[in-house]
């Protein structure tokens, strides 16, 4: 009785929570289109997420393509298909790696810095301050980097896509022995702009929702270091795993499309 | 100008507020007395409409706050200046850009009238060449200041003080509130503030309320404070450990 209990509770907190995330997500949305852009904040934005997550896109980027080169690689040997390997490098990277990895690492990086960030605001009453000023926290704080991280994402996603194909060609053409050819022709004649498309939508979805969780989280941290601790960890773990669910559907409805 | 009327409040269960009466006469300081947690500072948030009363009324020259919304609620916010217990200071900014910060975004004033307004306020508060430096290399004092000149940029009618002393040195704690006593004077603003400075708000309060266990106990000039004879308010006056206040 008492477990049952407890998962009730569970339940209902969840859901009230999930409720808030979305309300909060709806605010944010008609704020977007209610009052004009803070342009500069916004540009603050793309490059906190983007800019500075440039390097550890390139090396994330490269190394998974050299990785997934050097296992396609022998894996399509034993059918005698070696030649596949561009496209299979590509195709893996477009499709699927490369927006949920570039995700993940971004989230790391930038998301549990965002989350830290306005969740001291929120602590220092810098939040307070701005509402005590008839100025909209929603409008301030929340809607430049949730737009940030639509800009940001598919730029970094295809920068991850572009130097993970380049890492899979160091693997598969210099280290491995593909002809250059083959490796980019094949590629060519299997990768259509309809896995592009594919790679970009999801990129797009993973940046609101890493910039939306991080943001309520930052947004409704609790008191301390402690609160602003424990909300940045809540964060991270909700949006990747978030990313991870989302994708899984995503692309299980853009297949069928 | 602002009367509080029967205000309720209580968070998850917990009764803060257990009716609120209190006026406060326009260009006096009113200053708020209370051990911590008695809701001196929910009482300030619903003043400035950061939150919401279970039940009662707040009225500022007679219009009731807590059913504005909006547009309306936004011009009357303008009516009031808050200087936060923490400072509140916007970190990636500047001293200078912190004051500059409500002109910028709520007015279309060009940048050389800004600049000087931001440039009399910082010397009023005695920090004019301090302007440049960001809140983390400043003192808690100094930020205090720049707290108040962000306070009284907007030219507001009434200014909130939350705690404006909390964690400074006894010469420091006199110093603002000698500025604050300065700025009231040239300026005339109506001020609310909230503190524990016992005996040193008896030298700048035009009268004092005690909050305890959710209501005033007892509002009045500093004078009729200080010799009061309810023992709720000797008690937290002299600091006595043994009375009618527990402590926790």
């Amino acid at each position: 009785m008492k477990i049952l209990g407890l998962l009730g509770r569970w339940f209902l907190n969840s859901l009230r929570d999930g409720g808030r995330m979305v309300i909060f997500l709806s605010s944010a949305v008609i704020w977007m289109f209610l009052s004009p852009l803070k342009w500069r904040r916004m540009i603050a934005r793309i490059h906190f997420i983007g800019a500075k997550s440039l390097l550890v896109i390139v090396l994330t980027g490269g190394f998974t393509g050299m990785v997934l080169a050097l296992q396609v690689f022998y894996t399509l040997r034993k059918f005698g298909s070696e030649a596949f390997l561009g496209p299979a490098v590509a195709l893996s990277l477009v499709r699927e790696l490369g927006p949920v990895l570039c995700a993940l690492m971004v989230t790391g990086r930038a998301g549990s810095a965002l989350t830290a960030e306005i969740g001291i605001m929120r602590i220092t009453e810098q939040i307070d301050a701005l509402q005590a000023m008839a100025l909209e926290p929603m409008r301030y704080l929340i809607v430049p980097t949730i737009l940030a991280g639509l800009i940001a994402f598919p730029l970094l996603t295809a920068i991850f896509d572009l130097v993970g194909i380049y890492g899979g060609y160091l693997v598969g053409v210099q280290l491995l022995g593909v002809g250059e050819g083959t490796y980019f022709g094949q590629m060519e004649t299997y990768v259509g702009l309809r896995d592009i498309t594919q790679g970009i939508l999801k990129s797009l979805s993973f940046g609101l929702l890493m910039t939306w969780v991080c943001c309520y989280k930052g947004f409704h941290a609790g008191y301390g270091a402690e609160g602003v601790s424990r909300a940045t960890t809540e964060a991270v773990v909700l949006s990747s795993v978030l990313i991870l669910v989302w994708d899984y559907f995503l692309g299980s409805v853009l297949l069928v499309i | 100008m602002v009367e509080i009327r029967n205000l309720h409040k209580s968070f998850e269960g917990q009764q803060v507020l257990r009716g609120v009466n209190l006026q406060v006469t326009r260009g006096e300081i009113l200053v708020i007395i209370g051990r911590s947690g008695e809701g001196k500072s929910v009482l300030l948030k619903h003043l400035m409409g950061l939150l919401k009363p279970d039940e009662g009324q707040i009225l500022i020259d007679g219009v009731e706050i807590t059913r504005l919304r909006g547009r309306e609620f936004d011009q009357l916010r303008q009516r009031f200046g808050v200087v936060f217990q923490g400072g509140a200071l916007f970190d990636s900014l500047t001293a200078f850009e912190n004051v500059a910060f409500p002109l910028r975004e709520k007015t279309r004033l060009p940048e050389e009238a800004i600049r000087e307004r931001v440039l009399t306020l910082l010397k009023q508060v005695g920090l004019s060449d301090m302007g440049h430096k960001y809140p983390a290399e400043v003192s808690g004092g100094m930020r205090k200041r720049v707290a108040l000149a962000r306070a009284l940029t907007m030219e507001p009618q009434i200014v909130l003080f939350d705690e404006p002393t909390t964690g400074l040195d006894p010469i420091m704690v006199n110093a603002i509130h000698r500025l604050i006593l300065d700025l009231h004077r040239r300026v005339g603003f109506t001020a609310v503030l909230v503190s524990h400075e016992i005996p040193e708000i008896f030298g700048i309060a035009d009268r004092v309320a005690m909050l305890h266990q959710g209501v005033v106990v007892e509002a009045g000039p500093p004078e009729a404070i200080q010799f009061s004879t309810n023992p709720v308010v000797r008690q937290f006056i002299t600091g006595d450990p043994e009375g009618p206040i527990q402590p926790d």
